[in-house]
């Protein structure tokens, strides 16, 4: 009896603990003024993404149903943003896109952290052999070049946007294995991992109960900062014609503005509007990972302070 | 620089480059199962074509006899025949290899002058009005799509202005000699090499920015005021020369990524060099010739990163023990 006591009251500590981490992570975040800045674009072009059937006419990307709308307009003659060579409206491209680009930032992003989590862990918590083979093959993927494997494999699985996510997913987890690797080396020594291991504890537990929730926190930080580059890795694989060829990406757009001539017509409505939509969801979401990770990592919060 | 040292490394980037000599095989004959059929996609081709055709490309008999094959092959350089131009791949890279080194030689040295520099205005005085408006300035270049830039510089000083031409590496009807015919070539480098210097001159300037930071707290930097030099002195003797040492690292770890927008880059500016053969390779598409460069370009950020590790044990005693 007493032990269950003890044992609910633990955890009830242990929830307190988390309920007022939490609290304070969310109150330090709200100090960073970048970080809300990039929050709120990214609420509004989340916001545009999920709304598109709303506030666009997806009939309007296929060109045999333009038909009666002008070719190369400029926002004054067609609004709001104009039209393309074939006189697709570029807004409804431009809000469709959005989708593409989140969809596949997102969902590579989800790929590499998988991928790279359980290899940082399994990396550094078991040392000697495992940890020296999965080391050499985070260094290997290290040092391959990112787009010249990319574009390898995205013209051998051929251009789609689930290959598309594979490809920019399995090419970008490495050095997020390599942060998680080096975090998980430093808790290994930690004492109460000693302690729990003392016990009796498997290896299991000290994994689930002691390691991931105390790099959850830098693979989140890690997440938010790979988003970006995830996605500037989607616009130039579709710019370099290996993206789907149905749906409209923000890098797909900017290749056909390119490739149909929208730079020899000076069609600013055409080129300008993708590319300003991919930086501020960069910039977003890097303003977001820096103000997580100054939250989130005790040694960054104390050299602010 | 003890030879135990070296020969480390040596072979460690020879165990690299052996894993994508592998990879590159299975990447090309064993995730897709029949190169001849993609390669060919929609031809008409009899039976016996096709087995000839599986022959020249190296692809009868078991995997490891493939395997062999390759190896044996590409021992005496042979990366095999470009399917768009029919010319053996190796000539085709060679061809395409200059104008590359060219402009991401010439690009490398100045966004790591460029972004050194500002590393140091920008870290030195940490919180002033340089400080914020470098920052932002290299946040912006950082989030922009290299490709992107390289559009809007092109319309700006080349379709616009018509200050600088509008693609290609020299004009085919000039009849400059020497010196002015150089002098034409840079015209046709600048906007490029431009292009590919701001895309990356913000992370140098990044790196230097933190490390500078970091350095600024060392006892020797108080030691080196206390004994009454003057600020710049400090900076210049001090501070930057230790704060340099991250970039040294970092100028090989950006090398991938330079070559990377080299051929997004090269596309733009219908550059002859390796990333607009990529480009052409791609939309072919001619996977002996996408091959053959993925193994240049694997095989040159390797060297770099072998390069840079040496140079950094050398310029930092402390990693030669480790």
């Amino acid at each position: 009896m007493t032990t269950v006591a003890a044992a609910s009251s633990a955890r009830r500590i242990a929830w307190a603990r988390r309920r007022r981490a939490l609290r304070r992570a969310v109150g330090d975040f709200g100090h960073s003024r970048s970080g809300l800045v990039g929050l709120a674009i990214l609420v509004v072009v989340v916001a545009f993404a999920l709304a598109a059937p709303l506030i666009a006419n997806h009939d309007n990307l296929d060109p045999s149903k333009t038909l009666d709308t002008p070719l190369w307009a400029s926002p004054a003659k067609h609004g709001p943003l104009g039209t393309d060579s074939e006189g697709r409206p570029i807004w409804d491209q431009l809000v469709y896109g959005a989708r593409i680009s989140l969809l596949v930032g997102l969902a590579a992003t989800v790929i590499a952290m998988v991928i790279g989590s359980a290899v940082g862990i399994a990396a550094g918590f078991y040392g000697r052999w495992t940890g020296a083979v999965l080391m050499r093959l985070t260094e290997w993927f290290l040092v391959i070049p990112f787009l010249p494997l990319a574009i390898v494999l995205a013209a051998i699985l051929g251009p789609n946007v689930r290959n598309v996510i594979i490809v920019i997913g399995i090419t970008s987890w490495p050095g997020t294995a390599r942060v998680i690797r080096a975090q998980v080396l430093t808790l290994k020594e930690r004492l109460y991992v000693e302690r729990s291991r003392a016990l009796g504890a498997s290896n299991r537990h000290l994994m689930l109960r002691h390691i991931v929730p105390n790099v959850s926190p830098l693979i989140l930080a890690n997440t938010t900062l790979t988003v970006p580059i995830a996605i500037l890795s989607e616009s130039t694989l579709s710019f370099l014609g290996l993206g789907d060829q149905q749906k409209p990406s923000w890098g797909r757009m900017l290749d056909e503005a390119f490739s149909n001539g929208a730079i020899g017509q000076n069609a600013w409505w055409w080129y300008l509007p993708p590319g300003i939509g991919i930086v501020l969801v960069v910039l977003a979401f890097t303003f977001v990972g820096h103000a997580l990770e100054e939250v989130l990592d005790p040694r960054l919060r104390e050299r602010r302070s | 620089m003890s030879l135990r040292f070296v020969s480390g490394k040596l072979l460690g980037a020879l165990g690299t480059f052996a894993f994508v000599i592998v990879f590159n095989f299975f990447l090309f004959r064993v995730v897709e199962g029949n190169p001849v059929g993609t390669l060919f996609r929609g031809r008409n081709l009899t039976e016996a074509q096709r087995a000839e055709l599986r022959h020249q490309f190296g692809l009868d008999g078991s995997k490891l006899d493939q395997f062999w094959h390759y190896l044996v092959q590409l021992a005496h350089f042979n990366l095999g025949r470009s399917y768009e131009t029919n010319a053996t791949v190796i000539s085709e890279i060679g061809h395409a290899a200059w104008p590359t080194v060219v402009l991401v030689g010439v690009s490398t040295l100045l966004s790591t002058i460029i972004g050194v520099w500002m590393g140091i205005v920008a870290g030195w005085r940490r919180g002033s009005w340089r400080d914020h408006g470098l920052t932002s300035f290299t946040m912006a270049t950082y989030a922009m799509p290299d490709f992107w830039l390289g559009m809007l510089l092109l319309i700006a000083f080349a379709v616009l202005l018509g200050w600088f031409p509008i693609g290609g590496i020299s004009d085919p009807a000039s009849t400059a000699t020497g010196f002015s015919k150089l002098l034409e070539e840079a015209h046709y480098l600048v906007l490029p090499c431009a292009t590919l210097t701001v895309a990356y001159l913000g992370e140098y300037s990044i790196v230097m920015r933190s490390s500078l930071v970091d350095v600024k707290q060392e006892d020797y930097l108080v030691l080196a005021r206390a004994k009454g030099l003057r600020d710049a002195l400090v900076r210049r003797r001090h501070a930057v020369p230790n704060a340099l040492l991250p970039v040294v690292t970092l100028i090989a770890i950006n090398f991938g990524f330079v070559l990377s927008g080299a051929i997004a880059v090269e596309s733009i500016y219908s550059w002859p060099g390796l990333g607009l053969a990529t480009y052409h390779a791609i939309r072919a598409p001619d996977l002996p010739m996408l091959q053959g460069l993925f193994l240049v370009f694997s095989a040159s950020v390797i060297f770099f990163n072998l390069l840079a590790d040496l140079a950094y044990a050398y310029l930092d005693p402390r990693v030669r023990t480790a």
